[in-house]
């Protein structure tokens, strides 16, 4: 195990398997001088221009070549810089690379990742800072994956590229800087499978990306009043695991999700109505309302889940 | 101006006419087929026809290895069967039939055959040219010496798509030949009154790309010029790029009459039929009428032959819906998908 950051985590798994397979390529703007985040910093010089490859500001072409380029032989990992811009390439990513395989009844596969800054950070306001799972996942053909440590932006990054399925990796922002024990070499990934973070008997915590550390928070502030809550990472969108929260949500009897992403549709949505059918478990969601992420701090705030707004509703739900 | 002049043969090859006209005769009976079929109510959906189009892919196609790939439009029938496609999987894919290119999935909108490089029919304009470019990319990335051949119609050259494809071909000197049937309509819309500026050649010029036009519905003349473009791109040269002047006999798809196109302009187009045209080339090279009538009846009896296969093949099963979406997260019975 090595201490390391998101970034760092992310840009050892990517040179890892550039060295590994030779079909591996990045592909976006800026990559040269090692991205927006330097989550590409110095991979230029080890792997040349070709393999790590400055592009025009063409959203469309990036990913539209990534998907013709990913059907004839090669992987590429697409940068779009800010998950917002992937927006201009959404043809080429839901009308191309989601439907290839099935369209053209199994004789194409698209393997390539998609990677997509995400989440508030630094104020960017409305086209910098969405969080914009719930879209993918209601994609057929996508696999969606939210890390919130570096190990799982290490081991997620490395099954991405293995996988043959396009996918989506959603980096949050503000986690980039963040450390964590890594296993470096082969870990298992574990696609589709959610992480237990905090055991607990009275409420079944569930979250990812960034607000994963805020449900912890509050799971400490609620333990202080006796309240045991269990807080699951959810690790990935599409496939989602059901079956651990369904079995955690069965054994509490109460299920709270907690995102960024606005509340309307979110992704909440899909696992609270999942869980109250199968286990009839009480649901509450958290998340943003249904606006455009603001500039000014003092209006941002609506999109920062808070310890206690989570600690709040768990008490709600406990009561 | 940067155009090409493509040197002119002075007299095609009697061989290789013949063997144009076969490929477009086949092209013309699907089509016809394709459209009686639609019409009689014995395929789903619809079909967006290529008939009088058909000298571009044969002419194009005729330059191409087998390892060299194209893409394709909506209008993709003509392609598929002009680089190798098997006329029987197309027929039952019309059908959406299990047998089928797509096993059902995709129709004629997304007709495909990887094992000879057609990389898809695509039911969005101007979306296969990324995808082509794409392919380009990684025969580069991975030292293969061959090309893609782009088509796509005079509608996508005012799609986004179409600048970013021809600026990133363009700026990383990919093997790519853009070939763009100029068929005058966009979908309902005549092309030319919704595009400023002096023309779709002036636009790939102004990204760099050398372009070249010919008569798309001579085949002669066609597979002279993208012979020419063809060997040169393979040679390194970059993209280059190919207008080829056509009509589109039909409305836009099957269920479209074509009723807002002035009668005289369609007929007039009519007259300048490619088959005709090619059939008059070979009559002056000797070949005799029998031998292009028996071309034409060949074509016909692989069509019907192919709709006798398909009218009555298996259909797929309901539980093959949920196939080939994905390897991770695939649709899962156990958890309660359903078709």
């Amino acid at each position: 195990m090595t201490m390391m950051s998101v970034v760092e985590a992310s840009r050892r798994a990517l040179a890892e398997e550039m060295r590994r397979d030779a079909t591996v390529w990045a592909l976006g703007e800026d990559l040269g001088r090692g991205g927006v985040f330097q989550q590409y910093k110095g991979l230029q010089a080890e792997f040349g221009p070709a393999r790590v490859l400055d592009t025009p500001i063409s959203e469309a072409a990036i990913m539209g070549a990534a998907v013709g380029a990913a059907m004839c032989g090669t992987r590429p990992v697409v940068e779009t810089r800010y998950l917002d811009f992937t927006l201009c390439a959404a043809d080429e990513l839901v009308n191309q690379a989601a439907k290839a395989r099935y369209m053209f009844g199994g004789q194409a596969r698209v393997p390539l990742v998609v990677r997509q800054p995400t989440g508030l950070w630094m104020n960017c306001a409305a086209q910098h800072s969405q969080s914009l799972e719930a879209w993918w996942a209601h994609m057929p053909g996508l696999v969606v994956l939210v890390p919130a440590t570096p190990a799982d932006s290490y081991a997620m990054m490395k099954a991405a590229i293995r996988c043959d399925d396009p996918v989506i990796l959603l980096e949050h922002k503000e986690l980039w800087g963040i450390t964590g024990e890594v296993e470096e070499g082969e870990p298992d990934a574990r696609l589709g499978k959610s992480r237990l973070c905090r055991r607990g008997r009275d409420v079944t915590i569930v979250s990812w990306s960034l607000t994963v550390q805020t449900c912890l928070d509050a799971a400490a502030t609620l333990a202080r009043d006796g309240i045991e809550a269990e807080v699951i990472d959810l690790r990935c969108i599409w496939p989602w695991d059901q079956e651990a929260i369904i079995a955690s949500a069965e054994k509490t009897k109460r299920l709270l999700v907690v995102h960024e992403a606005v509340l309307t549709a979110g992704f909440g949505a899909e696992i609270a109505a999942t869980v109250a059918e199968a286990t009839g478990a009480r649901v509450k969601r958290l998340g943003s309302p249904r606006i455009p992420v603001p500039f000014s701090p003092a209006l941002e705030a609506a999109f920062r889940r808070t310890p206690e707004e989570i600690i709040a509703a768990a008490r709600m739900l406990v009561a | 101006m940067n155009d090409i002049t493509p040197t002119r043969r002075n007299a095609p090859a009697a061989g290789r006419l013949l063997a144009h006209y076969r490929t477009m005769a086949h092209i013309r009976a699907f089509e016809n087929a394709a459209e009686r079929l639609y019409n009689e109510k014995r395929i789903p959906g619809f079909v967006h026809l290529s008939t009088g189009q058909e000298a571009i892919p044969a002419g194009v196609c005729a330059n191409l290895a087998p390892g060299d790939q194209i893409t394709s439009t909506h209008r993709g029938h003509g392609h598929t069967i002009a680089k190798g496609g098997d006329i029987g999987a197309m027929m039952l894919e019309l059908f959406g039939r299990a047998g089928g290119y797509c096993r059902g999935k995709g129709g004629s909108m997304h007709i495909a055959d990887f094992s000879i490089g057609m990389l898809g029919a695509n039911g969005v304009v101007a979306a296969g040219m990324p995808i082509a470019v794409g392919a380009a990319h990684a025969a580069k990335l991975l030292g293969r010496n061959t090309v893609v051949a782009c088509f796509f119609g005079d509608g996508a050259v005012n799609r986004g798509p179409f600048l970013e494809s021809l600026n990133w071909a363009a700026v990383y000197k990919l093997p790519v030949l853009f070939v763009c049937e100029d068929n005058r309509w966009a979908a309902t819309t005549p092309t030319a009154t919704m595009t400023a500026g002096p023309g779709i050649a002036a636009r790939a010029e102004a990204l760099g790309l050398r372009t070249a036009s010919c008569d798309g519905n001579d085949v002669a003349a066609v597979d002279d010029l993208a012979g020419e473009l063809v060997r040169t791109v393979r040679g390194g040269a970059g993209p280059l790029f190919m207008i080829a002047r056509t009509y589109r006999w039909s409305g836009h798809t099957s269920a479209d009459a074509g009723a807002y196109r002035n009668p005289d302009e369609v007929a007039r187009a009519k007259a300048d039929d490619p088959l005709a045209r090619t059939r008059a080339q070979l009559a002056e090279l000797g070949i005799a009428d029998a031998d292009l009538d028996a071309a034409v009846a060949a074509a016909e009896a692989e069509i019907a032959a192919a709709i006798a296969n398909a009218e009555h093949a298996p259909a797929p099963r309901l539980e093959d819906a949920l196939r080939e979406v994905q390897d991770v997260g695939a649709p899962d019975f156990a958890r309660g998908a359903r078709p």
